[in-house]
Parts: C-alpha cells; sequence; structure tokens
C-alpha cells in the first residue's frame, strides 16, 4: 500500500459543493470563469491590447492611442460612425469588407477549433484542412468549365469541404483506433499539405497554371464560380455571400451541440469520455464524427476563400497562410460558443486588415512593423485566454483592494 | 478531567453567501479528552475546525484556548497557541524524508542557512520514543504506508508543539487495521496529556475513540454527550435528525428464473494477465447476490466484461436470456443490465452535464427524448423533474450541474438513470463508496425495492458490511476465481477467512 499522496487524493479530487461547506478556490474560479460569460474574454482582450499600446510606446515611443485610432480606421469599423466624412466613407466601406472577408474565414477556421474542442479534442490541423478544402475547390472549380454556374459551385463547396472532412477525419481515426494524440497528427498533416501545394502549383507541377509558366499558382477557377458579392466591387474584394454561409455555419453549431443526440454525444464525450463510455456512448466513434466536422468548417472556409475573392491558389497561399492558426485564437476567445465566436472573429479580422500595410496610416505607425502588432496582440489575447485564471484573480483582488480601502479610514 | 478546559468556544457563528455554516456554536474541550465532532458531511464541522485553525474568521463567537480569549488570524497564529492540525488529505512533501518532513518550516539550522540534518534527525526520534512512534526517520515520505504518512502529520504537529491536535476524518483513507494502530496512537498521546478533536462520520469509531461527542447538523449543535450511554442508533439519529435503520429490513429472497448467466468467463486485464478466471454464477430474479473479496481480485474485469466495457477472452454473458458476450456496452444496455458504476464522479456522471442530461445519459437515442437524431431538450427536463421528485435528489433541479450536488444526491441520480429504465439485471458496483449514513440507507432500501420488484441484483462491494447486509447469497472472489459461496447467515470471520484465499478448493458448492 505504497501510493503517493497524489494517488491518495484523486478520486475525491472534485468534492462537490454540499450546503454549509465552502468551494475550494478552483472551484470558485472555476464558476467564476462559467459565470463570467462576456466579462473575462473582454478583460483579457482590453489588457492584450494596453500592453500591446505600452510596447508600442517604448519600442516606437509613437502614441498607442493614436496607432489604435488607426487600425481602427483601417478595419473599417468607423463606418458605423454616422458623422465620419463621405469620402473616409468610401474608404471605410471598402476596408470593412476587407475585414469581413476575413472575419468570414475566421469564423469556419474558429468553428472548426470549437467543435473539435467541446468533445474534448485540440483541433490545431485547420490551417491544413483549409489548405485541403482550398486547393480542392480550385481544381474542382477550374476544370468541367463547361459545366453551370450555380452546380458547379455547390460542387466546388461540397468537394473543398469534404477534403477538409477527409484530413481531419483522419487524425480523428487515428485517435479514435490506435490513439495517436491529435495534436501530433494533425501538426503533421499540416506539413503535407504545405508540400502538397507545393508539388501541385510550384513551377512544373501537375496543377500549375497553364498560362502563366513561371508563377508558381494554380488555374484560374471558372468566372461563374464566383461568388456573388452583395456589397462592394466584385473586382475589388467586395463582400461575398459567403459571408452568410459563415453566420448560417454559427447558426448550424449551436443547433447541433444543443438540438441533435451528436451534439449531446460530443458533449459527453468531451465533458467525460469515461461517463460517456459507462452509458453505451460509443467514444471512438465521436471522436472521428467531432474531427471530421471539424474539419468540414475549415474546408468550407478555404473552398470559399477561392470562390469569393481569391479565385485561384498560389504556393504562398497555403504556405503563407495563417487563417487557420489564428482560428484556434477565434475558438479560445470566443469560448467556444457560437456569439462568442463570432466577435472574436471580428476582433481579430480587424486586427489583421487594420494592421495590413496597405490600411494603416504610415505617418501614425511603420507599416513595416504594423502587422508584428497584430501578431503580438494575438499572442497577448492567447497567453491571457489561457491565463484567465490569472486575470479572474486579478479582478478579484481589485475588488478585495477597493474593499480595503474603503474600510480603511474607520480603523 | 477537572481542569479548566484548554479550548472554549463560544457562539461561533460563519456564514456564506446563501448559508449559515455554523450557527452559533458552542463546544469546549478538557485536557486529555478525545472530543469527537460528528455529523453528515455539509454538516459545518470543517468549517468550524477551519474557524479553529485560523482558516476562516469567525462573524460571531469567542475562542478561548487555555481560558485566555484569543483571535486566530491565521494557521501560524493556530500554531503558536498548540493547535495542530491533520488534514485529511496530507501536506508532506514526497521526496523528502520524514526527518525533513517534520522540521519543515521550522528547521533547526546550521551558520544560519543550511539545514542541521542532523540535529532535526536526534529531535524526530527524541519525539517518536516519546511518543512510542515506530518510524524511520530517513524513509523518504513516498516509501511509506498511508498509514506510516498520517504518523508523519502526526509528530508535524507534535514537534511544533502542539497540544490541542484536530484531526480531519483521519481514518476514511486507512484500512480497519491501519485504524486501530492510530487508535493506539491516539491513546498515547492523549495519556501524555494532549487534547483531540476527532472529526468523523463513522459511528463505531468515535464510540470507540471518544470520551464525549459532540453532533453536528446543518451547522448547529445538536447535542454534547459523553460516550457512556451512546449508541450507534441513537447517534445517527442525532445526525440524520430521524430514526436510521443501520440494519437493512427485509424479506427472505423469492428467487426465480435466472435473468444474469455468467457461464466459464475469462478475462484479462490490462498488462494482459488473466483477471477472471473460469467464473460462472447466475443472479435470479428476486434476488441479490453478493460479491465479496479483496480490492483487485478481479471485480472490476468481471464488471467490465459483463456490461461490455472490455472483452472477454472467452466464455458467455447472457441477460435476460440474450447472449451479450463481447457486445458493445449499448447493446448490454439495451438487453435490459441497469449499471451504477464504481466512481460516480469518473464513470457515473458527466459533472459539467446538468441533472436533465445525466439523468438522460441513456436514454437521449431514443423516443421520446429524440427522433431521427434531433433532440427534444424539454422532455429531458420534464423527466427529470418527475425522476428528481420520484428519487428525492435534492440540492437543484433538471438544470442544476451535477457537480454542484452532494455526493448521496449524486448517486441518487445514478440510480435514478439506471433504474427507471426498468432493466431486468441491476449492477451495483461499491454503491455507497463515500455516502453518509443517510444517504446509504437510502441506497440500501433501494436496492432491497428493486430485488422485490424482481429484478435480479449484483452488488460488487469492498464492505463486507454491506455485503452482509444486503446479499441473498455470496459470492467470494480471489485471484480472478469464485473461491466459495454462502447464504446470507454467514459469518463475517468465514468470509473474511474466504476472502483471502483461505478456503480455496472445498467450498465452492
Amino acid at each position: 500500500m505504497t501510493e503517493l499522496p497524489g494517488e491518495l487524493e484523486a478520486p475525491e479530487a472534485p468534492e462537490p459543493t454540499p450546503e454549509g461547506t465552502v468551494p475550494s478556490v478552483a472551484a470558485r474560479l472555476a464558476l467564476y470563469q462559467r459565470a463570467g460569460g462576456f466579462v473575462v474574454p473582454l478583460i483579457t482582450t482590453v489588457l492584450a491590447f494596453f500592453i500591446g499600446g505600452l510596447v508600442v510606446l517604448v519600442v516606437t515611443h509613437k502614441n498607442p492611442i493614436s496607432t489604435y485610432k488607426a487600425i481602427f480606421n483601417g478595419s473599417g469599423l468607423n463606418w458605423f460612425f454616422p458623422w465620419i466624412s463621405h469620402s473616409d466613407r468610401v474608404t471605410a466601406a471598402f476596408n470593412l469588407q476587407s475585414t469581413l472577408l476575413l472575419t468570414t474565414s475566421l469564423i469556419f477556421t474558429g468553428l472548426a477549433v470549437a467543435f473539435a474542442f467541446r468533445c474534448g479534442l485540440f483541433n490545431i490541423g485547420g490551417q491544413g484542412q483549409y489548405g485541403m478544402g482550398a486547393i480542392v475547390a480550385v481544381l474542382v472549380a477550374s476544370s468541367w468549365t463547361s459545366m453551370s454556374g450555380v452546380p458547379h459551385i455547390v460542387l466546388s463547396i461540397v468537394l473543398g469541404a469534404l477534403a477538409g472532412a477527409l484530413w481531419a477525419g483522419l487524425a480523428g481515426i487515428l485517435k479514435a483506433t490506435v490513439g495517436a494524440h491529435e495534436v501530433i497528427t494533425t501538426i503533421m498533416l499540416n506539413w503535407i499539405v504545405f508540400w502538397f501545394a507545393a508539388y501541385l502549383f510550384g513551377i512544373g507541377g501537375p496543377a500549375q497554371s497553364s498560362t502563366q509558366a513561371l508563377v508558381p499558382v494554380s488555374n484560374d477557377v471558372a468566372p461563374n464560380t464566383h461568388l456573388h458579392v452583395f456589397w462592394g466591387s466584385p473586382i475589388l474584394q467586395g463582400l461575398h455571400i459567403g459571408f452568410f454561409i459563415a453566420i448560417a455555419a454559427l447558426v448550424a453549431y449551436w443547433i447541433v451541440l444543443n438540438r441533435t443526440t451528436l451534439g449531446f454525444e460530443v458533449r459527453a464525450v468531451g465533458f467525460n469520455p469515461e461517463a460517456a463510455r459507462y452509458a453505451g456512448i460509443s467514444v471512438a466513434k465521436n471522436y472521428f464524427l467531432a474531427m471530421a466536422i471539424s474539419g468540414t468548417a475549415a474546408g468550407l472556409a478555404g473552398a470559399i476563400d477561392v470562390l469569393g475573392w481569391k479565385f485561384r491558389v498560389g504556393v504562398d497561399d497555403i504556405q503563407g497562410s495563417t487563417i487557420g492558426f489564428i482560428g484556434i485564437a477565434v475558438a479560445l476567445l470566443g469560448r467556444n460558443t457560437a456569439v462568442g465566436i463570432f466577435f472574436s472573429a471580428l476582433l481579430f479580422g480587424a486586427l489583421v486588415n487594420g494592421t495590413s500595410t496597405r490600411n494603416l496610416d504610415p505617418s501614425v505607425f511603420q507599416p513595416e512593423l504594423a502587422s508584428n502588432l497584430t501578431l503580438m496582440i494575438q499572442g497577448l489575447v492567447l497567453l491571457f485566454v489561457g491565463a484567465d485564471v490569472l486575470v479572474i484573480y486579478l479582478w478579484r483582488t481589485r475588488r478585495k483592494l477597493l474593499f480595503w480601502r474603503r474600510s480603511a479610514p474607520t480603523r | 478531567m477537572d481542569d479548566p478546559p484548554v479550548l472554549e468556544l463560544e457562539g461561533i457563528t460563519k456564514r456564506f453567501p446563501g448559508v449559515v455554516a455554523n450557527d452559533h456554536i458552542d463546544f469546549t474541550l478538557g485536557r486529555s479528552e478525545v472530543h469527537a465532532l460528528l455529523g453528515e458531511n455539509g454538516a459545518g464541522k470543517s468549517t468550524l475546525m477551519n474557524v479553529l485553525y485560523g482558516l476562516y474568521q469567525p462573524d460571531e463567537g469567542q475562542i478561548r484556548v487555555k481560558g485566555e480569549t484569543v483571535k486566530i488570524g491565521s494557521p501560524k497564529d493556530a500554531i503558536e497557541r498548540g493547535i495542530g492540525m491533520v488534514h485529511q488529505h496530507f501536506m508532506l512533501i514526497p521526496v523528502m524524508t520524514v526527518a525533513e518532513n517534520i522540521v519543515l518550516a521550522t528547521e533547526p539550522k546550521q551558520a544560519g542557512v543550511l539545514l542541521d540534518y542532523r540535529a532535526a534527525r536526534r529531535r524526530v526520534e527524541e519525539l517518536s520514543r516519546t511518543f512510542g512512534f515506530v518510524i524511520d526517520p530517513d524513509a523518504r515520505v513516498d516509501t511509506l504506508t498511508v498509514g506510516q504518512q498520517q504518523r508523519v502529520e502526526i509528530l508535524k504537529a507534535l514537534y511544533r508543539q502542539a497540544d490541542i491536535l484536530i484531526l480531519d476524518e483521519p481514518t476514511a483513507v486507512l484500512t480497519p487495521q491501519e485504524a486501530q494502530g492510530l487508535f493506539e496512537i491516539l491513546r498515547v498521546l492523549v495519556r501524555e496529556g494532549l487534547s483531540i478533536i476527532f472529526i468523523s462520520h463513522k459511528l463505531n469509531e468515535v464510540l470507540d475513540i471518544a470520551n464525549r461527542i459532540t453532533v453536528l447538523r446543518r451547522g448547529k449543535r445538536i447535542e454534547t454527550i459523553p460516550r457512556q450511554g451512546a449508541t450507534q442508533a441513537g447517534l445517527a439519529r442525532l445526525m440524520v435528525g430521524r430514526d436510521v435503520l443501520l440494519r437493512v429490513e427485509k424479506e427472505p429472497a423469492e428467487p426465480a428464473e435466472p435473468l444474469l448467466e455468467v457461464a466459464d468467463l475469462h478475462v484479462k486485464n490490462e498488462r494482459d494477465l488473466e483477471a477472471v478466471r473460469a467464473v460462472s454464477f447466475d443472479v435470479r430474479a428476486g434476488e441479490i447476490v453478493g460479491i465479496a473479496g479483496v480490492d483487485g481480485n478481479g471485480q472490476s474485469e468481471l464488471i467490465d466484461a459483463i456490461t461490455g466495457l472490455r472483452s472477454a477472452e472467452s466464455g458467455r454473458v447472457v441477460v435476460a436470456g440474450r447472449d451479450v458476450t463481447r457486445s458493445h456496452t449499448r447493446r448490454v444496455i439495451e438487453a435490459g443490465l441497469g449499471h451504477i458504476p464504481e466512481d460516480r464522479h469518473l464513470r457515473g456522471l458527466v459533472l459539467d452535464f446538468t441533472l436533465a442530461e445525466n439523468l438522460a445519459l441513456e436514454d437521449y437515442r431514443e423516443p421520446p427524448d429524440s427522433r431521427f437524431g434531433w433532440l427534444f431538450p424539454r422532455r429531458l427536463i420534464a423527466r427529470a423533474r418527475t425522476l428528481i421528485r420520484e428519487f428525492d435528489v435534492r440540492g437543484g433541479g433538471p438544470r442544476t450541474r451535477a457537480a454542484s450536488l452532494s455526493g448521496g444526491n449524486q448517486q441518487k441520480v445514478v440510480i435514478a438513470r439506471e433504474v427507471h429504465r426498468d432493466p431486468r439485471v441491476l449492477l451495483a458496483a461499491q454503491p455507497t463508496r463515500g455516502l453518509d449514513i443517510g444517504a446509504v440507507e437510502f441506497v440500501h432500501r433501494r436496492l432491497v425495492e428493486e430485488r422485490d420488484e424482481g429484478r435480479a441484483v449484483l452488488l460488487v462491494s469492498l464492505e463486507l458490511d454491506e455485503i452482509l447486509s444486503l446479499s441473498d447469497r455470496i459470492l467470494v472472489i480471489y485471484e480472478g476465481a469464485i473461491v466459495a459461496e454462502y447464504g446470507p447467515d454467514v459469518s463475517e470471520e468465514e468470509l473474511g477467512l474466504a476472502m483471502t484465499g483461505g478456503v480455496r478448493e472445498e467450498a465452492v458448492a
């Protein structure tokens, strides 16, 4: 009977909080975290921006407030202000369209992380699944040019989504059958896509452009497969209907999780796979399904980007893209809820777009540093999301300090 | 005990949002006294002791130590006043030696900075000799048994010159033999002039060790009584607030057709060793069959093989006439098996799910809960409301998270889920582990009721008392084989002997 004290504690660890006793600190923090809802992610974001601003101040001696203002205007969110001038409004509209294009993709890649997360899986492979979706969609949409528009679009999107599903599903199958950890396998699958794209679209590759022999890029998609642009110019990357597909995906996400037996199983497995197994739920099946559905979302992002505004896929598009990785931040900050994912996708979309060299006023902030600022804020948000217990702690300490200050004079 | 009390708590009140954890509690402790604090989980025992140990500040009331009114603001204050606490979960550093752990934070120093290990060792040896501890000061803590680790904790308190010792559920982690060993030590400590507060919810050990017993219920002190004249039944009534049946009342069984048949079952464990060997038995409608055995003799593997959680190597499992050998758990459940698993936190419940969701964990895939994969949460909630009432689950409604319920109520949720599907066979593994008296009584009564409904009940338990008071037939499992079968009137001694392999060949009927 030589047991470690740690092992002793394990079976009794989450002792419930019967009336009369006090919940442990961890339990209380968990409660705040759950009840925190909007508050904690909000504080997290504000903190990240605050520290980002400090760095701007210290390193570049620029005024952080005007920098943020420039980023805000660069993102086009000033379009919502009624008082801006007409010419500003035109620029703002253009910028906002770009922001929402990014938001569209980020909603999908955020969902790809969130759905797996609800099943207890960490899908790091959104990037690869996004890439597979884009590759398959561009191959389909640039072939069979005689097909008529709508069926061709549907076919491209469906096959792109399936490619993403397959790519993530592979990791799911490996997890379900041999227990290979999904973090490892999805990262490996990312690299396969990375080089697969180089093979396909690289100079002399089998799917390289037939018109531009010296550019590592695919053929263009058939013109009639372009998604309809409902706001802005179709030539200048206006906002296409993929945005609504993303919103629909958010709704579908909520419905699947909360109103279907599939979602019930996924959540049960995510919270406690052992209890699910004891109740007769197949954990392996749900691991596979959750990954496949996650991959579908990421694949949709790739396909819709191709048909919405990219119209072709270059090796650089696959190798240089970070849309799948930002999806991790989107899901984490959005706490895997539909509404949360929408707002955090909007935030990151605005950040990325607002700091792009094209949009940021160079007199305010050096454009070559701008995208680093995005990365920094992204990193800080991730750091704070990971440390949200710390944020809660600080929040509570603040209250304690206030209390102390208030009661001090009476002593 | 004619001296003035060493410790007096007067009118201690501690409120938390929504509850009064301690409501004007008075408590005194005499010199050389063992004063037991008895109460169910959540009665306020731990809160009171945390107030005494300086972890909480009381909202009202006074603490007097040796006649002097004191304010205990932190455990450090408590230690300075001679109060020592041995927590339920030990606060030891596994990789350090016994002596190092004991002197930690107040260690003798050499040249101001270096640990004077020899001095530490010497003092630990002195203490051990004074109080009759047998312990090697150089042993690393992680090589000690649980019982020995507890002694290290007690020594730690003694080293800090505690003369008032608080023991928080000290026997919860001990085997019966280790518990007896602890009691020996406590008797020595008392003889040496220490005073002990002994927190427990086990009646027999309180009657064994305490001089006086204070019973708490829902934050209030119900009564303080001397051990002389106290009975288990009387204490149980004070604790729970009503009469408690410590002995399960039941009619003799009227077994009918066999509903669970296990034939020549062989099962391997994770290490690919044969854990269940040629086990055959059946359980008939209307009887409770108990499987007794020391932990780790193949019980878990047997349960897993019956429920489809693990594949049997060979043999047969038949539930209500359907062969479910090596079937998926879902098929076994559909064949008519209800399973109350061993660990409600790990296996019985999804703690982050609501009660409604937990109650539907096996029903969600069938109408009326769902149709064609579409879930109807309102129906889940409606049924949960009925079951919560029927099974008297307290502390929450259908939308409450399971984690926020007390252990007894959580177990009621598990039982409600398994029983309401009207299973033919009910398999209960350690169904009362960690529950307090009231909840144990409920579970036991319910199992007997289910038997009387005509279900076949298979009870696997490590608690001999439980096996003896519930079973109509008792099977003894030893090293993966059924080595003996007894009727309900077998003596505890005989059963204990069989559990350690004492009867191997002859007894199998």
